[in-house]
């Protein structure tokens, strides 16, 4: 193990790029979390019906609908064809989220984001066991059962219990006990499973995950020669999984992170102090040549 | 020949991981089937919007956005809060007595509904069918007491349609009309103002569901009066149609088999200016 694995997560970035450049995509992705949550509360809160609706189904401008494609499955699961408008909706989201990933959604505007981050953050802070972890393709089967569920009772059964759209409905319509679902899902990723919820279990994910199975947007380890074998970004990363095989990979091996698990957030970026990460497109596979020789024993270097 | 090939450890294994999570999703599948079936039973005195879709269709088509709601110049129309409110948590639904519907001439919360869980079809708002008004307590319906109130009468869209006030005698006083309100469903739209303007501390007129307020006639059940008139004409050819032998004065049946005579007769009373 080097040295500098045992060094406080992030410690080396902050020193090197500053605190700010060590957080930039973090703190980008907060404002874009709040910026999501903003555009539905102009309405209730300031009377700027700019967008009108929920994360499920809104209208934007009075013009643009957008449809939540996952309900929209479920409710065609139960048996409804839904009106032009929902359809159209659906289709907007879709197209969106196949160029820049499907789980952009998860990290850049879902509600429930913030929630487990925090639960994560609590988790780290009090030293606790990542208990229970669940296989990753748990959440994939929650997506089939879901289905099948909507299917069996003719209803769109996910939202009985939904914890993203019951915050985020909550927070614009009346929260009603919407708030004990989210504080479950919090206890839930803190004392049970860490990174649990939207890791492991949540049907959405596993969705918008499959949507952007071939999406443009990709993060690359194009820097890879440089790294230094902190872990920091293994640390970071909610779904640590896709990491390895682009920051590991053998010459000739893609440092492309293309798994659909990536949820884009750009916390290996950020809080890589040798910057091996890059956001680019699923195109550009080219990979930095060691600027000076490596200090590091990397077998597959060597 | 090798005796019976063991399963290798890795398709064991799978096999297990394999029924493991197939039994999890069915026992999580049968918890959110339960509580998806659940939402479906609608309180009494939650009314859908107009236009919606049966019940159970309509939580199949309904994706909780809110849209209607926002919508509906009259803050009618809420989404129901997790624990707070009866109907599936996100749907839209209002509450006569609160606020009942307004019934728009456009009906924006239809046109707003991206889905079509509330039917795009319905073009005239007296063609919605929110549910039925049901006049649930005549003991205490101060028209029905005799006394003048025509309240949701007054008030009624459709009214003289949907709500006529059906004349009879006060027994009571002996010398006054009551004007009853009654309800024609085939009229009534469902839109609560009814119920809304009951002066009444608990309204006697109540919006309730079609599934509560109505019965269903009988599919084998013909009536012969509607029959007849179809045809034009007695159902069965060649049938005599008697005279009615009723007892009374001017007959002649009064002691005749199955008749009765009364068992005492007014005394003959002086008919008035008859110059006795």
């Amino acid at each position: 193990m080097k040295e500098k694995t045992n060094l406080p997560v992030g410690e080396e970035a902050i020193r090197l790029k500053g605190w700010w450049r060590a957080h930039r995509f973090l703190l980008l992705r907060r404002l874009s979390q709040g910026f999501f949550l903003l555009l539905f509360l102009l309405g209730p809160w300031f009377g700027l019906w700019w967008v009108a609706g929920t994360l499920a189904g809104s209208r934007t401008f009075g013009l643009l609908p957008l449809t939540d494609p996952l309900v929209l499955a479920q409710s065609l699961a139960a048996g409804h064809w839904p009106e032009l408008t929902a359809l159209i909706g659906a289709a907007i989201v879709v197209m969106a989220y196949l160029l820049i990933g499907g789980r952009v959604y998860c990290s850049w505007v879902c509600p429930i984001n913030p929630v487990t981050d925090a639960a994560h953050w609590l988790h780290v802070r009090l030293g606790l066991q990542k208990g229970w972890q669940p296989k990753r393709h748990t959440r994939l089967w929650l997506l089939g059962t879901v289905l099948a569920v909507s299917a069996l009772t003719g209803s769109i059964a996910w939202e009985a219990i939904n914890p993203i759209t019951m915050l985020q409905r909550g927070l614009v319509f009346g929260m009603g006990f919407a708030w004990a679902l989210v504080a479950l899902v919090f206890l839930f990723d803190l004392l049970v499973s860490r990174r649990g919820w939207c890791g492991h279990l949540c049907p959405v994910g596993a969705f918008y995950g499959l949507l952007g199975t071939h999406s443009l947007l990709r993060v690359s380890a194009a820097g890879r020669a440089a790294c230094d074998d902190c872990m920091d970004c293994f640390a970071v990363c909610p779904e640590n999984q896709v990491i390895a095989p682009a920051l590991r990979g053998k010459d000739g091996e893609t440092p492309l992170i293309l798994s659909p698990d990536c949820t884009n957030c750009g916390r290996c970026v950020d809080v890589c102090s040798v910057d091996v990460f890059a956001f680019t497109h699923r195109f550009d596979s080219h990979i930095d040549a060691p600027s000076s020789p490596p200090e590091r024993s990397r077998h597959s270097a060597a | 020949m090798p005796a019976a090939m063991p399963l290798s450890p890795q398709r064991r294994r799978f096999l297990m991981d394999t029924a493991r999570m197939a039994g999890g999703c069915a026992l999580a599948g049968g918890a959110l089937a339960w509580l998806a079936r659940d939402a479906r039973a609608l309180p009494a005195d939650a009314l859908r919007p107009p236009g919606a879709l049966p019940e159970a269709e309509f939580l199949g088509a309904c994706i909780r956005c809110g849209l209607c709601v926002r919508d509906c110049p009259y803050d009618t129309l809420t989404l129901a809060e997790l624990g707070a409110d009866g109907p599936a948590t996100g749907t839209p639904f209002f509450t006569a007595r609160d606020v009942p519907c307004e019934m728009c001439d456009d009906i924006p919360c239809v046109v707003a509904c991206p889905t079509g869980a509330l039917d795009p079809g319905l073009r005239d708002i007296d063609e919605a069918r929110m549910g039925t008004a049901v006049l649930v307590d005549q003991e205490n319906c101060l028209n029905f007491l005799g006394l003048r109130c025509d309240v949701c009468y007054r008030v009624c869209p459709v009214i003289d349609e949907a709500i006529t006030l059906e004349l009879s005698h006060n027994d009571r006083s002996g010398h006054h009309a009551i004007f009853a309100p009654t309800v024609h469903a085939e009229h009534c739209t469902g839109c609560g103002k009814c119920e809304k303007s009951c002066v009444l501390p608990e309204a006697a007129i109540k919006v309730l569901p079609m599934r509560l307020a109505r019965g269903a006639p009988a599919e084998h059940y013909r009536k012969g009066w509607e029959e007849m008139e179809e045809k034009g004409g007695p159902l069965v050819e060649g049938v005599i149609d008697l005279p009615d032998r009723l007892p009374g004065p001017g007959t002649d049946n009064l002691a005749a088999p199955g008749g009765f005579e009364p068992s005492f007769t007014l005394p003959a009373s002086p008919v008035p200016g008859a110059g006795e």
